[in-house]
Protein backbone atom coordinates (compact mmCIF):
# COMPACT_ATOMS: atom_id res chain seq x y z
CA UNK A 1 0.00 0.00 0.00
CA UNK A 2 1.29 3.73 -0.62
CA UNK A 3 0.64 4.36 3.23
CA UNK A 4 3.34 2.58 4.01
CA UNK A 5 5.65 4.40 2.54
CA UNK A 6 7.88 6.00 5.21
CA UNK A 7 8.95 9.21 4.23
CA UNK A 8 10.85 11.36 6.13
CA UNK A 9 11.52 7.88 7.72
CA UNK A 10 10.74 9.11 11.11
CA UNK A 11 11.53 5.91 14.09
CA UNK A 12 8.93 7.44 17.09
CA UNK A 13 10.89 6.86 20.42
CA UNK A 14 11.98 8.98 23.39
CA UNK A 15 15.11 8.46 23.55
CA UNK A 16 18.36 10.49 24.85
CA UNK A 17 18.83 11.23 21.32
CA UNK A 18 15.15 11.59 20.10
CA UNK A 19 14.87 14.22 23.11
CA UNK A 20 17.76 16.49 21.53
CA UNK A 21 17.26 19.69 20.36
CA UNK A 22 16.82 19.70 16.46
CA UNK A 23 19.75 22.21 16.42
CA UNK A 24 22.27 20.58 18.30
CA UNK A 25 21.53 17.06 15.62
CA UNK A 26 21.74 19.24 12.74
CA UNK A 27 25.01 20.30 13.67
CA UNK A 28 26.05 17.30 14.99
CA UNK A 29 25.14 15.98 11.48
CA UNK A 30 27.08 18.29 9.75
CA UNK A 31 30.10 18.12 11.84
CA UNK A 32 29.99 14.24 11.38
CA UNK A 33 29.71 14.81 7.30
CA UNK A 34 32.75 17.05 7.55
CA UNK A 35 34.32 14.77 9.81
CA UNK A 36 34.09 11.77 7.26
CA UNK A 37 36.24 13.87 4.93
CA UNK A 38 38.67 14.84 7.47
CA UNK A 39 39.44 11.02 8.43
CA UNK A 40 42.06 9.25 6.00
CA UNK A 41 43.27 6.49 7.98
CA UNK A 42 41.74 3.52 9.27
CA UNK A 43 42.28 4.57 13.11
CA UNK A 44 40.31 7.65 11.99
CA UNK A 45 37.39 5.31 10.39
CA UNK A 46 37.52 3.36 13.64
CA UNK A 47 36.55 6.48 15.73
CA UNK A 48 33.77 7.67 13.24
CA UNK A 49 32.36 4.36 13.44
CA UNK A 50 32.38 3.90 17.09
CA UNK A 51 30.53 7.22 17.19
CA UNK A 52 28.06 6.19 15.04
CA UNK A 53 27.34 2.95 16.67
CA UNK A 54 27.23 4.69 20.13
CA UNK A 55 25.09 7.07 18.62
CA UNK A 56 22.26 4.20 17.24
CA UNK A 57 22.59 2.28 20.30
CA UNK A 58 21.65 5.27 22.30
CA UNK A 59 18.62 5.87 19.73
CA UNK A 60 17.22 2.49 19.89
CA UNK A 61 16.42 2.72 16.62
CA UNK A 62 16.87 -1.24 15.28
CA UNK A 63 19.67 -1.82 12.71
CA UNK A 64 17.40 -3.81 10.85
CA UNK A 65 14.57 -0.90 10.55
CA UNK A 66 17.97 1.70 9.22
CA UNK A 67 19.06 -0.57 6.68
CA UNK A 68 16.03 -1.69 5.62
CA UNK A 69 15.63 2.03 4.28
CA UNK A 70 19.08 1.90 2.60
CA UNK A 71 18.86 -1.16 0.35
CA UNK A 72 19.18 0.72 -2.75
CA UNK A 73 21.82 3.24 -1.76
CA UNK A 74 23.62 0.17 -0.96
CA UNK A 75 23.26 -1.39 -4.24
CA UNK A 76 24.60 1.60 -5.81
CA UNK A 77 28.22 1.51 -3.21
CA UNK A 78 28.84 -2.29 -4.32
CA UNK A 79 28.74 -0.97 -8.03
CA UNK A 80 30.60 2.00 -7.17
CA UNK A 81 33.32 -0.43 -5.11
CA UNK A 82 34.05 -2.46 -8.14
CA UNK A 83 34.38 -0.05 -10.50
CA UNK A 84 36.81 1.68 -8.18
CA UNK A 85 38.44 -1.93 -7.32
CA UNK A 86 39.39 -2.59 -11.16
CA UNK A 87 39.94 0.92 -12.21
CA UNK A 88 42.16 2.67 -10.34
CA UNK A 89 45.72 1.98 -10.94
CA UNK A 90 48.68 1.94 -8.78
CA UNK A 91 51.02 0.09 -6.74
CA UNK A 92 51.42 -3.55 -6.61
CA UNK A 93 49.38 -6.00 -8.46
CA UNK A 94 47.51 -7.79 -6.12
CA UNK A 95 44.88 -10.47 -8.16
CA UNK A 96 44.89 -10.91 -12.05
CA UNK A 97 42.18 -11.90 -13.62
CA UNK A 98 42.13 -12.21 -16.98
CA UNK A 99 42.50 -8.66 -19.03
CA UNK A 100 41.60 -7.02 -15.21
CA UNK A 101 43.73 -6.45 -11.90
CA UNK A 102 43.46 -5.17 -8.50
CA UNK A 103 46.12 -2.93 -7.63
CA UNK A 104 47.10 -1.80 -4.38
CA UNK A 105 45.87 1.57 -5.26
CA UNK A 106 42.50 0.52 -6.36
CA UNK A 107 41.88 -1.34 -2.76
CA UNK A 108 42.76 1.69 -0.75
CA UNK A 109 40.71 3.85 -2.43
CA UNK A 110 37.34 1.63 -3.07
CA UNK A 111 37.89 0.42 0.82
CA UNK A 112 37.91 4.36 1.87
CA UNK A 113 35.20 5.28 -0.03
CA UNK A 114 32.86 2.77 0.45
CA UNK A 115 33.12 3.22 4.41
CA UNK A 116 32.73 6.70 3.91
CA UNK A 117 29.61 6.70 1.86
CA UNK A 118 28.06 4.14 4.08
CA UNK A 119 28.76 6.33 7.14
CA UNK A 120 28.01 9.55 5.93
CA UNK A 121 24.24 7.62 4.68
CA UNK A 122 23.60 6.07 8.21
CA UNK A 123 24.98 9.09 10.18
CA UNK A 124 22.55 11.75 8.39
CA UNK A 125 20.14 9.17 8.23
CA UNK A 126 20.08 8.75 12.00
CA UNK A 127 19.51 12.59 12.13
CA UNK A 128 15.92 11.89 10.53
CA UNK A 129 15.18 8.69 12.00
CA UNK A 130 15.34 10.16 15.64
CA UNK A 131 13.70 14.26 14.56
CA UNK A 132 10.09 14.94 13.82
CA UNK A 133 10.10 16.13 10.66
CA UNK A 134 8.43 19.49 12.09
CA UNK A 135 10.86 19.85 14.79
CA UNK A 136 13.84 19.16 11.85
CA UNK A 137 12.18 22.29 9.89
CA UNK A 138 11.99 24.24 13.22
CA UNK A 139 15.71 23.91 13.99
CA UNK A 140 16.39 24.43 10.13
CA UNK A 141 14.13 27.55 10.72
CA UNK A 142 16.21 28.95 13.87
CA UNK A 143 19.71 28.03 12.78
CA UNK A 144 18.98 29.97 9.05
CA UNK A 145 17.65 32.66 11.12
CA UNK A 146 21.20 34.53 11.53
CA UNK A 147 21.20 34.75 7.37
CA UNK A 148 18.04 36.23 7.32
CA UNK A 149 20.06 40.44 7.59
CA UNK A 150 21.26 39.35 4.49
CA UNK A 151 18.10 38.46 2.62
CA UNK A 152 17.81 34.21 3.70
CA UNK A 153 13.89 33.96 3.43
CA UNK A 154 14.48 31.42 6.60
CA UNK A 155 11.05 31.46 7.57
CA UNK A 156 9.79 30.85 4.26
CA UNK A 157 11.90 28.24 3.52
CA UNK A 158 10.84 26.41 6.68
CA UNK A 159 7.17 27.00 6.51
CA UNK A 160 7.51 25.65 2.89
CA UNK A 161 9.30 22.43 4.19
CA UNK A 162 6.47 21.93 6.75
CA UNK A 163 3.64 22.31 4.39
CA UNK A 164 4.94 19.70 2.36
CA UNK A 165 5.95 17.32 4.58
CA UNK A 166 2.78 17.43 5.91
CA UNK A 167 0.89 17.23 2.66
CA UNK A 168 2.42 14.21 0.97
CA UNK A 169 0.57 11.72 3.04
CA UNK A 170 -2.48 13.19 2.22
CA UNK A 171 -1.48 13.32 -1.83
CA UNK A 172 -0.52 9.66 -1.23
CA UNK A 173 -3.81 8.83 0.36
CA UNK A 174 -5.73 10.77 -2.45
CA UNK A 175 -3.93 8.90 -5.22
CA UNK A 176 -5.17 5.78 -3.60
CA UNK A 177 -8.46 7.05 -3.27
CA UNK A 178 -8.33 8.05 -7.09
CA UNK A 179 -6.48 5.14 -8.41
CA UNK A 180 -9.20 2.76 -6.63
CA UNK A 181 -12.35 5.07 -8.31
CA UNK A 182 -10.81 4.51 -11.64
CA UNK A 183 -10.16 1.08 -10.98
CA UNK A 184 -13.85 0.26 -10.23
CA UNK A 185 -14.61 2.21 -13.65
CA UNK A 186 -12.69 -0.45 -15.68
CA UNK A 187 -8.98 1.84 -15.88
CA UNK A 188 -6.05 -0.74 -16.00
CA UNK A 189 -3.22 0.50 -15.18
CA UNK A 190 -0.83 -2.70 -15.35
CA UNK A 191 -1.44 -4.05 -18.92
CA UNK A 192 -0.65 -2.70 -22.28
CA UNK A 193 2.22 -1.27 -24.00
CA UNK A 194 4.03 2.07 -22.43
CA UNK A 195 2.11 4.03 -24.17
CA UNK A 196 -0.89 2.74 -23.66
CA UNK A 197 0.13 2.91 -19.86
CA UNK A 198 1.84 6.27 -20.05
CA UNK A 199 -2.06 7.08 -20.78
CA UNK A 200 -3.95 5.38 -18.56
CA UNK A 201 -2.31 7.87 -15.68
CA UNK A 202 -4.33 10.68 -17.17
CA UNK A 203 -7.44 9.52 -15.14
CA UNK A 204 -5.13 9.74 -12.36
CA UNK A 205 -2.66 12.87 -12.51
CA UNK A 206 -5.25 15.28 -13.70
CA UNK A 207 -7.80 14.67 -10.61
CA UNK A 208 -5.05 14.38 -8.36
CA UNK A 209 -3.51 17.99 -9.71
CA UNK A 210 -6.86 19.44 -9.31
CA UNK A 211 -7.11 18.01 -5.89
CA UNK A 212 -3.77 19.49 -5.16
CA UNK A 213 -4.59 22.97 -5.82
CA UNK A 214 -7.89 23.18 -4.18
CA UNK A 215 -5.88 21.89 -1.04
CA UNK A 216 -3.42 24.19 -1.54
CA UNK A 217 -5.76 27.10 -1.95
CA UNK A 218 -8.01 25.62 1.26
CA UNK A 219 -4.87 26.10 3.19
CA UNK A 220 -4.04 29.81 1.66
CA UNK A 221 -7.27 30.84 2.96
CA UNK A 222 -7.03 29.24 6.24
CA UNK A 223 -3.86 31.21 7.01
CA UNK A 224 -5.11 33.88 5.21
CA UNK A 225 -8.22 33.79 7.51
CA UNK A 226 -6.04 33.36 10.50
CA UNK A 227 -3.75 36.64 9.76
CA UNK A 228 -0.73 35.16 9.12
CA UNK A 229 1.69 37.57 7.94
CA UNK A 230 5.15 35.19 7.86
CA UNK A 231 7.79 35.04 10.36
CA UNK A 232 8.26 38.82 11.55
CA UNK A 233 6.69 38.71 15.45
CA UNK A 234 5.31 35.27 15.70
CA UNK A 235 6.20 33.31 18.77
CA UNK A 236 6.26 29.36 18.89
CA UNK A 237 4.05 27.07 20.41
CA UNK A 238 7.25 25.03 21.75
CA UNK A 239 10.04 27.09 22.02
CA UNK A 240 13.29 25.51 21.70
CA UNK A 241 15.38 25.28 24.64
CA UNK A 242 18.56 24.32 24.78
CA UNK A 243 19.27 21.89 28.38
CA UNK A 244 21.88 20.53 29.92
CA UNK A 245 21.20 17.55 27.47
CA UNK A 246 21.78 19.41 24.90
CA UNK A 247 25.30 21.04 26.54
CA UNK A 248 26.58 17.17 26.89
CA UNK A 249 26.07 16.16 23.47
CA UNK A 250 27.75 19.24 22.05
CA UNK A 251 30.47 18.82 24.72
CA UNK A 252 30.81 15.05 22.94
CA UNK A 253 30.52 16.25 19.27
CA UNK A 254 33.69 18.94 20.02
CA UNK A 255 35.53 16.15 21.41
CA UNK A 256 35.01 13.68 18.66
CA UNK A 257 35.81 16.14 15.81
CA UNK A 258 39.06 17.06 17.93
CA UNK A 259 39.93 13.48 18.10
CA UNK A 260 39.71 13.27 14.25
CA UNK A 261 41.72 16.61 12.97
CA UNK A 262 44.48 15.16 16.02
CA UNK A 263 44.84 12.03 14.43
CA UNK A 264 44.97 13.48 10.66
CA UNK A 265 47.72 15.77 11.95
CA UNK A 266 49.67 13.27 14.16
CA UNK A 267 49.36 9.88 11.75
CA UNK B 1 -27.22 -12.35 -9.04
CA UNK B 2 -26.53 -12.74 -5.23
CA UNK B 3 -23.53 -11.57 -3.28
CA UNK B 4 -22.07 -13.83 -0.27
CA UNK B 5 -20.09 -12.66 2.07
CA UNK B 6 -18.46 -15.00 4.91
CA UNK B 7 -16.26 -14.30 7.69
CA UNK B 8 -14.22 -11.13 6.04
CA UNK B 9 -11.46 -9.45 7.90
CA UNK B 10 -9.52 -6.49 6.79
CA UNK B 11 -6.26 -5.35 8.76
CA UNK B 12 -4.99 -2.51 6.94
CA UNK B 13 -0.85 -2.69 7.52
CA UNK B 14 -0.39 -5.97 9.36
CA UNK B 15 2.65 -5.80 10.95
CA UNK B 16 3.07 -2.33 11.08
CA UNK B 17 3.07 0.27 13.97
CA UNK B 18 0.23 1.39 12.73
CA UNK B 19 -1.64 -1.54 12.02
CA UNK B 20 -5.53 -1.84 12.19
CA UNK B 21 -8.40 -4.01 11.91
CA UNK B 22 -10.78 -2.27 10.00
CA UNK B 23 -13.27 -5.55 9.53
CA UNK B 24 -13.74 -7.85 11.86
CA UNK B 25 -15.70 -11.35 10.73
CA UNK B 26 -18.72 -10.10 8.66
CA UNK B 27 -20.83 -11.77 7.29
CA UNK B 28 -24.39 -11.58 5.39
CA UNK B 29 -25.23 -11.73 1.77
CA UNK B 30 -27.53 -9.64 -0.42
CA UNK B 31 -30.23 -11.15 -3.06
CA UNK B 32 -31.79 -10.24 -6.71
CA UNK B 33 -33.20 -7.29 -6.32
CA UNK B 34 -33.03 -6.11 -2.79
CA UNK B 35 -31.78 -2.97 -1.39
CA UNK B 36 -29.42 -2.74 1.42
CA UNK B 37 -28.49 -0.04 3.65
CA UNK B 38 -24.83 0.07 5.50
CA UNK B 39 -25.27 2.66 8.50
CA UNK B 40 -22.48 3.32 11.10
CA UNK B 41 -19.79 5.80 12.61
CA UNK B 42 -17.45 7.22 10.58
CA UNK B 43 -14.28 5.17 10.71
CA UNK B 44 -16.38 1.55 11.82
CA UNK B 45 -15.33 0.14 8.51
CA UNK B 46 -18.59 0.67 6.08
CA UNK B 47 -15.71 2.36 3.32
CA UNK B 48 -13.67 -0.64 3.89
CA UNK B 49 -16.33 -3.19 3.24
CA UNK B 50 -17.89 -1.98 0.11
CA UNK B 51 -14.75 -1.72 -1.21
CA UNK B 52 -14.07 -5.29 -0.84
CA UNK B 53 -17.43 -5.82 -2.78
CA UNK B 54 -15.37 -5.49 -6.42
CA UNK B 55 -12.24 -6.80 -5.59
CA UNK B 56 -10.54 -2.92 -5.21
CA UNK B 57 -8.75 -4.42 -1.57
CA UNK B 58 -8.39 -8.33 -0.70
CA UNK B 59 -9.49 -9.55 2.22
CA UNK B 60 -7.14 -10.57 5.29
CA UNK B 61 -9.16 -13.51 5.46
CA UNK B 62 -12.68 -14.81 4.57
CA UNK B 63 -14.58 -15.30 0.84
CA UNK B 64 -16.71 -13.18 -1.01
CA UNK B 65 -18.95 -15.26 -3.15
CA UNK B 66 -20.04 -13.17 -6.44
CA UNK B 67 -23.52 -15.68 -8.08
CA UNK B 68 -20.77 -18.77 -7.55
CA UNK B 69 -17.27 -17.33 -7.85
CA UNK B 70 -15.19 -16.68 -4.96
CA UNK B 71 -13.87 -13.37 -5.71
CA UNK B 72 -11.04 -13.14 -3.51
CA UNK B 73 -9.89 -16.36 -4.93
CA UNK B 74 -6.85 -16.41 -7.93
CA UNK B 75 -7.49 -16.57 -11.38
CA UNK B 76 -10.00 -13.99 -10.82
CA UNK B 77 -10.79 -11.64 -13.75
CA UNK B 78 -10.89 -8.15 -11.99
CA UNK B 79 -12.61 -6.25 -15.01
CA UNK B 80 -15.80 -8.99 -15.00
CA UNK B 81 -16.44 -8.40 -11.64
CA UNK B 82 -15.98 -4.55 -12.15
CA UNK B 83 -18.51 -4.59 -14.97
CA UNK B 84 -20.87 -6.55 -12.53
CA UNK B 85 -20.52 -4.48 -9.46
CA UNK B 86 -20.30 -0.98 -9.69
CA UNK B 87 -19.12 1.26 -6.97
CA UNK B 88 -19.55 4.78 -6.53
CA UNK B 89 -17.14 6.41 -3.63
CA UNK B 90 -17.55 9.26 -1.55
CA UNK B 91 -16.95 12.22 -3.07
CA UNK B 92 -16.56 10.88 -6.51
CA UNK B 93 -16.91 14.20 -8.35
CA UNK B 94 -13.36 14.52 -7.24
CA UNK B 95 -12.66 11.73 -9.81
CA UNK B 96 -14.00 13.67 -12.72
CA UNK B 97 -10.66 14.47 -15.44
CA UNK B 98 -11.93 14.66 -19.00
CA UNK B 99 -12.64 17.92 -20.77
CA UNK B 100 -16.45 17.49 -21.73
CA UNK B 101 -19.15 15.43 -19.90
CA UNK B 102 -19.84 13.07 -22.17
CA UNK B 103 -16.17 12.06 -22.91
CA UNK B 104 -16.24 11.28 -18.64
CA UNK B 105 -19.31 9.22 -18.71
CA UNK B 106 -18.27 7.03 -21.54
CA UNK B 107 -14.72 7.10 -19.69
CA UNK B 108 -16.43 3.43 -17.99
CA UNK B 109 -17.95 1.69 -21.05
CA UNK B 110 -15.08 2.64 -22.79
CA UNK B 111 -12.88 0.18 -20.55
CA UNK B 112 -15.33 -2.36 -20.89
CA UNK B 113 -14.52 -2.35 -24.52
CA UNK B 114 -18.59 -2.02 -26.04
CA UNK B 115 -18.79 -0.74 -29.47
CA UNK B 116 -19.16 3.03 -30.24
CA UNK B 117 -22.83 3.31 -31.04
CA UNK B 118 -23.55 1.48 -27.26
CA UNK B 119 -21.67 3.58 -25.49
CA UNK B 120 -23.48 6.08 -26.80
CA UNK B 121 -26.36 5.05 -26.36
CA UNK B 122 -25.35 4.25 -22.28
CA UNK B 123 -24.07 7.46 -21.85
CA UNK B 124 -27.14 9.26 -23.21
CA UNK B 125 -29.20 6.84 -20.90
CA UNK B 126 -26.71 7.18 -17.99
CA UNK B 127 -26.72 11.04 -17.92
CA UNK B 128 -30.82 11.10 -18.33
CA UNK B 129 -31.65 8.54 -15.43
CA UNK B 130 -29.10 11.63 -13.27
CA UNK B 131 -31.73 13.98 -14.17
CA UNK B 132 -29.73 16.37 -16.26
CA UNK B 133 -30.18 17.22 -19.96
CA UNK B 134 -27.69 15.04 -21.92
CA UNK B 135 -28.02 17.76 -25.02
CA UNK B 136 -27.34 21.00 -22.37
CA UNK B 137 -24.80 19.52 -21.03
CA UNK B 138 -23.03 16.69 -23.13
CA UNK B 139 -20.73 19.11 -24.53
CA UNK B 140 -19.81 21.00 -20.91
CA UNK B 141 -16.48 21.06 -19.02
CA UNK B 142 -17.37 18.75 -16.22
CA UNK B 143 -15.58 21.26 -14.13
CA UNK B 144 -17.79 24.36 -14.97
CA UNK B 145 -21.01 22.45 -13.55
CA UNK B 146 -21.84 22.90 -9.80
CA UNK B 147 -21.59 20.80 -6.70
CA UNK B 148 -24.51 18.52 -7.25
CA UNK B 149 -24.77 18.60 -11.03
CA UNK B 150 -20.77 17.51 -10.92
CA UNK B 151 -21.99 14.86 -8.70
CA UNK B 152 -24.19 13.56 -11.10
CA UNK B 153 -22.01 13.27 -14.04
CA UNK B 154 -19.86 11.20 -11.41
CA UNK B 155 -22.30 8.39 -10.81
CA UNK B 156 -23.85 8.55 -14.56
CA UNK B 157 -20.03 7.65 -15.22
CA UNK B 158 -20.70 4.19 -12.60
CA UNK B 159 -24.38 3.69 -13.85
CA UNK B 160 -23.24 3.83 -17.08
CA UNK B 161 -21.38 0.38 -17.01
CA UNK B 162 -25.28 -1.13 -16.37
CA UNK B 163 -23.37 -2.11 -13.37
CA UNK B 164 -25.95 -5.90 -11.51
CA UNK B 165 -25.30 -4.27 -8.25
CA UNK B 166 -24.53 -0.52 -7.86
CA UNK B 167 -22.90 0.76 -4.61
CA UNK B 168 -23.10 3.71 -3.39
CA UNK B 169 -20.61 5.13 -0.48
CA UNK B 170 -22.62 7.98 1.11
CA UNK B 171 -23.10 9.59 -1.71
CA UNK B 172 -25.32 12.88 -0.23
CA UNK B 173 -22.49 13.49 1.67
CA UNK B 174 -21.90 17.30 1.39
CA UNK B 175 -24.61 18.29 -0.44
CA UNK B 176 -27.07 21.02 0.49
CA UNK B 177 -31.16 19.61 1.25
CA UNK B 178 -32.54 19.99 -2.10
CA UNK B 179 -29.12 17.89 -4.07
CA UNK B 180 -29.69 15.48 -0.93
CA UNK B 181 -33.14 14.88 -2.07
CA UNK B 182 -32.53 14.76 -5.75
CA UNK B 183 -29.82 12.60 -5.34
CA UNK B 184 -31.81 10.04 -3.59
CA UNK B 185 -35.02 10.13 -5.58
CA UNK B 186 -32.22 9.45 -8.73
CA UNK B 187 -31.29 6.24 -6.86
CA UNK B 188 -34.82 5.38 -6.20
CA UNK B 189 -35.37 5.61 -9.98
CA UNK B 190 -32.01 3.56 -10.68
CA UNK B 191 -33.32 0.69 -8.62
CA UNK B 192 -36.76 0.63 -10.50
CA UNK B 193 -35.20 1.22 -13.84
CA UNK B 194 -32.35 -0.83 -13.32
CA UNK B 195 -33.63 -3.89 -11.18
CA UNK B 196 -30.84 -3.60 -10.03
CA UNK B 197 -29.19 -4.28 -6.17
CA UNK B 198 -28.59 -1.45 -4.50
CA UNK B 199 -26.09 -0.83 -1.73
CA UNK B 200 -25.99 2.48 0.08
CA UNK B 201 -23.75 3.85 2.90
CA UNK B 202 -25.30 6.21 4.79
CA UNK B 203 -25.35 8.74 7.92
CA UNK B 204 -29.20 9.63 7.61
CA UNK B 205 -31.06 7.42 9.49
CA UNK B 206 -34.24 8.48 7.46
CA UNK B 207 -32.98 7.64 4.07
CA UNK B 208 -31.85 3.85 5.21
CA UNK B 209 -35.18 3.60 7.13
CA UNK B 210 -36.96 4.60 3.94
CA UNK B 211 -35.90 2.63 1.46
CA UNK B 212 -33.67 -0.03 2.70
CA UNK B 213 -35.00 -3.77 2.70
CA UNK B 214 -32.12 -4.57 4.68
CA UNK B 215 -30.18 -2.45 7.21
CA UNK B 216 -26.43 -3.30 8.44
CA UNK B 217 -25.09 -1.53 11.35
CA UNK B 218 -21.77 -1.19 11.54
CA UNK B 219 -19.63 -0.55 14.58
CA UNK B 220 -15.61 -0.28 14.99
CA UNK B 221 -15.15 -3.35 12.00
CA UNK B 222 -17.71 -5.64 13.60
CA UNK B 223 -21.52 -6.27 12.08
CA UNK B 224 -23.05 -4.83 14.95
CA UNK B 225 -27.02 -5.71 13.75
CA UNK B 226 -28.56 -6.75 10.62
CA UNK B 227 -32.38 -6.90 9.86
CA UNK B 228 -35.25 -5.27 7.87
CA UNK B 229 -35.91 -1.32 8.85
CA UNK B 230 -38.29 -2.47 11.56
CA UNK B 231 -36.03 -5.13 13.25
CA UNK B 232 -33.06 -2.59 13.34
CA UNK B 233 -34.92 0.25 14.40
CA UNK B 234 -36.65 -1.51 17.23
CA UNK B 235 -33.47 -1.81 19.08
CA UNK B 236 -33.34 1.54 19.96
CA UNK B 237 -31.15 1.41 23.15
CA UNK B 238 -28.45 -0.53 21.19
CA UNK B 239 -28.68 1.15 18.39
CA UNK B 240 -27.85 4.53 20.82
CA UNK B 241 -25.02 2.37 22.51
CA UNK B 242 -23.21 2.10 18.89
CA UNK B 243 -23.68 6.17 18.87
CA UNK B 244 -26.92 6.15 16.26
CA UNK B 245 -30.02 7.57 16.52
CA UNK B 246 -33.54 6.39 15.41
CA UNK B 247 -35.22 7.99 12.10
CA UNK B 248 -36.70 11.02 13.00
CA UNK B 249 -40.31 9.69 11.93
CA UNK B 250 -39.52 7.04 14.60
CA UNK B 251 -38.62 9.38 17.25
CA UNK B 252 -41.13 11.93 16.97
CA UNK B 253 -43.58 9.07 17.68
CA UNK B 254 -41.37 7.77 20.79
CA UNK B 255 -41.50 11.49 22.08
CA UNK B 256 -45.41 10.73 21.81
CA UNK B 257 -45.68 7.78 23.63
CA UNK B 258 -43.80 8.79 26.64
CA UNK B 259 -46.36 11.56 27.00
CA UNK B 260 -48.43 8.47 26.97
CA UNK B 261 -50.57 8.44 24.03
CA UNK B 262 -50.66 4.86 22.83
CA UNK B 263 -49.09 4.88 19.52
CA UNK B 264 -47.85 0.79 18.22
CA UNK B 265 -45.43 0.19 15.78
CA UNK B 266 -41.87 1.19 14.30
CA UNK B 267 -42.81 4.82 11.85
CA UNK B 268 -40.24 4.62 9.76
CA UNK B 269 -41.64 7.37 7.37
CA UNK B 270 -43.34 10.47 7.41
CA UNK B 271 -46.59 8.87 5.83
CA UNK B 272 -47.05 6.11 8.62
CA UNK B 273 -46.50 8.93 11.20
CA UNK B 274 -49.13 10.82 9.12
CA UNK B 275 -51.72 8.41 9.13
CA UNK B 276 -51.65 7.55 13.21
CA UNK B 277 -51.76 11.16 14.01
CA UNK B 278 -54.47 11.88 11.43
CA UNK B 279 -56.41 8.01 12.81
CA UNK B 280 -55.66 9.31 16.38
CA UNK B 281 -57.27 12.75 15.72
CA UNK B 282 -60.02 11.64 13.88
CA UNK B 283 -61.03 9.52 16.99
CA UNK B 284 -60.91 11.93 19.37
CA UNK B 285 -63.69 13.55 17.22
CA UNK B 286 -65.85 11.19 17.54
N1 LIG C 1 -6.02 3.10 3.40
C1 LIG C 1 -6.06 2.90 4.73
N2 LIG C 1 -4.94 2.56 5.42
C2 LIG C 1 -4.98 2.35 6.76
N3 LIG C 1 -6.08 2.43 7.51
C3 LIG C 1 -7.23 2.77 6.90
C4 LIG C 1 -7.29 3.02 5.49
N4 LIG C 1 -8.57 3.34 5.17
C5 LIG C 1 -9.27 3.28 6.32
N5 LIG C 1 -8.47 2.94 7.36
C6 LIG C 1 -8.90 2.75 8.77
O1 LIG C 1 -9.87 1.72 8.82
C7 LIG C 1 -10.96 2.06 9.64
C8 LIG C 1 -12.26 2.00 8.88
O2 LIG C 1 -12.29 3.05 7.94
P1 LIG C 1 -13.43 3.22 6.85
O3 LIG C 1 -13.68 1.92 6.20
O4 LIG C 1 -13.03 4.35 5.96
O5 LIG C 1 -14.67 3.64 7.75
P2 LIG C 1 -16.01 4.42 7.36
O6 LIG C 1 -16.17 4.39 5.89
O7 LIG C 1 -17.07 3.67 8.11
O8 LIG C 1 -15.86 5.82 7.88
C9 LIG C 1 -10.63 3.42 10.23
O9 LIG C 1 -10.10 3.23 11.50
C10 LIG C 1 -9.61 3.99 9.29
O10 LIG C 1 -8.71 4.83 9.98
MG1 LIG D 1 -16.34 6.02 4.53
Amino acid sequence: MLRDITLGQYYPGESWIHRLDPRVKIIAALVYVAALFIVDNLIGFAIALAALAAVIIISKVPLSFILKGLKLIFLIIIFTVIMNLFMIKGGDVLVEIGPLSIEEKGLYTAFFMAARLILLIIGSSMLTLTTKPISLTDGIEALLSPFSKIGVPAHELAMMMTIALRFIPTLLEETDKIMKAQQARGADFESGNLISRAKSLIPILIPLFIGAFRIAHDLAMAMEARCYRGGQHRSRMNAMKLSGRDAAASVMLAVFLAAVIVIRIVL
Amino acid sequence: MSIQVNNLTHIYSPGLPHESVALDDVTFSAEDGEFIGIIGHTGSGKSTLVQHLNGLLKPTSGSIIVSGTDITGPGVVMREIRKKIGLVFQYPEYQLFEETVEKDVAFGPRNLGLSEEEIEERVREAIGLVGLDYEAVRERSPFDLSGGQKRRVAIAGVIAMKPEVLILDEPTAGLDPKAHRDVLEMIEKIHAHEENIIILVSHNMNDIARLADKVLVMDRGKLAMQGTPEEVFAEEERLEAIGLALPQPAQLMKMAREKGLAFEGSFLTLDAVEEALYNYLKKDQI
